[in-house]
């Protein structure tokens, strides 16, 4: 997290499940209750990108609503109650992470990030034993046309961690999602093949914030893909210097 | 104890690679205790020719990926107490499902047909005919538990059969997970 600036920012005291907390007023729920050590799941978000809300996994309840709202995208405010793992909760978050793996083919005993992998470590932490809806075995492809990295959509998610990092990192905005809904598909470039990209730097972020095994590094077999994230914080920081 | 009233075991292996099977031989000289507290009334590992009644716990390895498969799990169900799904392929479909997204018949026509077989055919007599989709146990029967794992660990499996025999519900995911 960013270490806390000295500046006049208004901060805003609630409960998250009965603690009391305080947070600064841009900051999000899952800030505030991560900072004070308050365990939510999430998947998509990734801290130093933007978040987007994307996979739901970090709804919590506000007393007094019957909505639920995604803890990454949702602004702290004064004096509210944040209950974030009650039964309903627990339901629906088990619910998403069924329908993420019927969604697509994920197969952990042959796959490159098989012990390594959000995906996987994140519904075993939830207790998921078995997935109940039918699974859809859509027939998916796998780009491996760049020199040094691959795309295997079977295993994506389209948490679009990959579009985020190599647009505000890289800058390079090669990623972006097409298509709606369950047609939805990440692309680079204009569709055209990864090895084809005129923007890819070949940097490999896009590759290394990767929850999944949809993004790898060829000649890696079973298991042999872990990825490494270390640069994230460290360019966030710098970049944050840079500015102030 | 008598064989008589110790509770009734078995295990099955539908489309599996054997290695839920191989797992179990792995918990060694536990095995020795658990034949002493189960009756094993049917299993590839003991020589049983019909599936019995009564059966208090019953371990399928496999996904299911014929109507002879379907048929068995039939019976197995109306007879086994707690039917537990064991391994990935049990509960995931899992590797025998990589077939899935390509569809039966291009599949068979790829391995039967264009592998330049001296006698290129597809089988159609004396092996079950097979489903267009190989799916999880649980989609054709009520499963009670499941213990994923490619395969679980020897740990995992005498952990989970010895609570369940101490008449306890096991936390599974404490254990294992999906490819461990
Ligand atoms: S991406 Fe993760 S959950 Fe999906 S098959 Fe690979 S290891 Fe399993
Ligand atoms: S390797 Fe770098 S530049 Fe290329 S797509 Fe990935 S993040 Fe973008
Ligand atoms: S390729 Fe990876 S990072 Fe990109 S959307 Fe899919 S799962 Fe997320
Ligand atoms: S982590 Fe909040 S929606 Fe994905």
């Amino acid at each position: 997290m960013s270490p806390v600036p000295i500046t006049a920012e208004p901060v805003k005291t609630f409960k998250i499940d009965g603690q009391d907390v305080s947070a600064r007023e841009t900051e999000s729920i899952l800030q505030a209750a991560r900072a004070h050590n308050i365990d939510i799941p999430t998947l998509c978000h990734l801290e130093g990108l933007s978040s987007t809300g994307a996979c739901r996994l970090c709804m919590v309840e506000i007393k007094g609503s019957n909505k639920l709202l995604p803890a990454c995208v949702t602004r702290v405010q004064e004096g509210i109650e944040v209950v974030t793992n009650s039964e309903r909760l627990v339901k629906y978050r088990r619910m998403i992470m069924e329908l993420i793996f019927s969604e697509r083919n994920h197969v952990c005993a042959v796959c490159v990030v098989n012990g390594h992998c959000e995906l996987q470590s994140t519904a075993q932490k939830l207790g998921m034993d078995h997935v109940r809806y039918p699974y859809l075995n859509p027939q998916l492809d796998v780009d491996a046309s760049h020199e040094r990295f691959a795309i295997d959509h079977n295993r994506c998610i389209l948490c679009t961690r990959c579009v985020r990092v190599c647009d505000e990192i890289e800058t390079a905005h090669t990623w972006d999602v097409m298509g709606r809904g369950i047609g939805s598909k990440v692309i680079t470039d204009f569709n055209q093949p990864w090895g084809e990209s005129e923007t890819c730097t070949r940097c490999g972020k896009c590759v290394n914030v990767c929850p999944t095994g949809a993004l790898f590094e060829k000649g890696k077999s079973v298991a042999e893909m872990a990825k490494q994230r270390q640069f994230l914080p460290y360019l966030v920081s710098r970049r944050e210097a840079m500015i102030e | 104890m008598s064989a008589q009233d110790k509770p009734r075991f078995a295990t099955l292996w539908l489309d599996g690679c054997s290695g839920c099977h191989m797992s179990f031989l792995d918990m060694d000289e536990w095995l020795l205790d658990l034949a002493g507290q189960v009756e094993v009334v049917y299993s590839p590992l003991v020589d049983a020719k019909e599936f019995p009644d009564n059966v208090d716990i019953t371990l399928i390895e496999g996904a299911v990926a014929s109507r002879e498969d379907i048929e068995k799990l039939l019976k197995i169900r109306a007879r086994t107490k707690t039917l537990i799904a064991f391994g990935d392929c049990a509960v995931t479909a899992n590797v025998p499902s990589m077939r899935n997204p390509f569809g039966l018949e291009a599949v068979m026509k790829q391995v039967y047909l264009d592998s330049n077989a001296i006698q290129p055919q597809v089988p159609t007599v004396t092996v079950p005919e097979l489903l267009d989709r190989v799916v999880p146990v649980h989609r054709i029967v009520k499963v009670d538990v499941y213990i994923p794992g490619c395969p679980p660990s020897a740990a995992t499996i005498k952990s989970v059969v010895s609570e369940l025999l101490a008449g306890k519900k096991p936390d599974v995911m404490a254990l294992t997970r999906f490819g461990a």
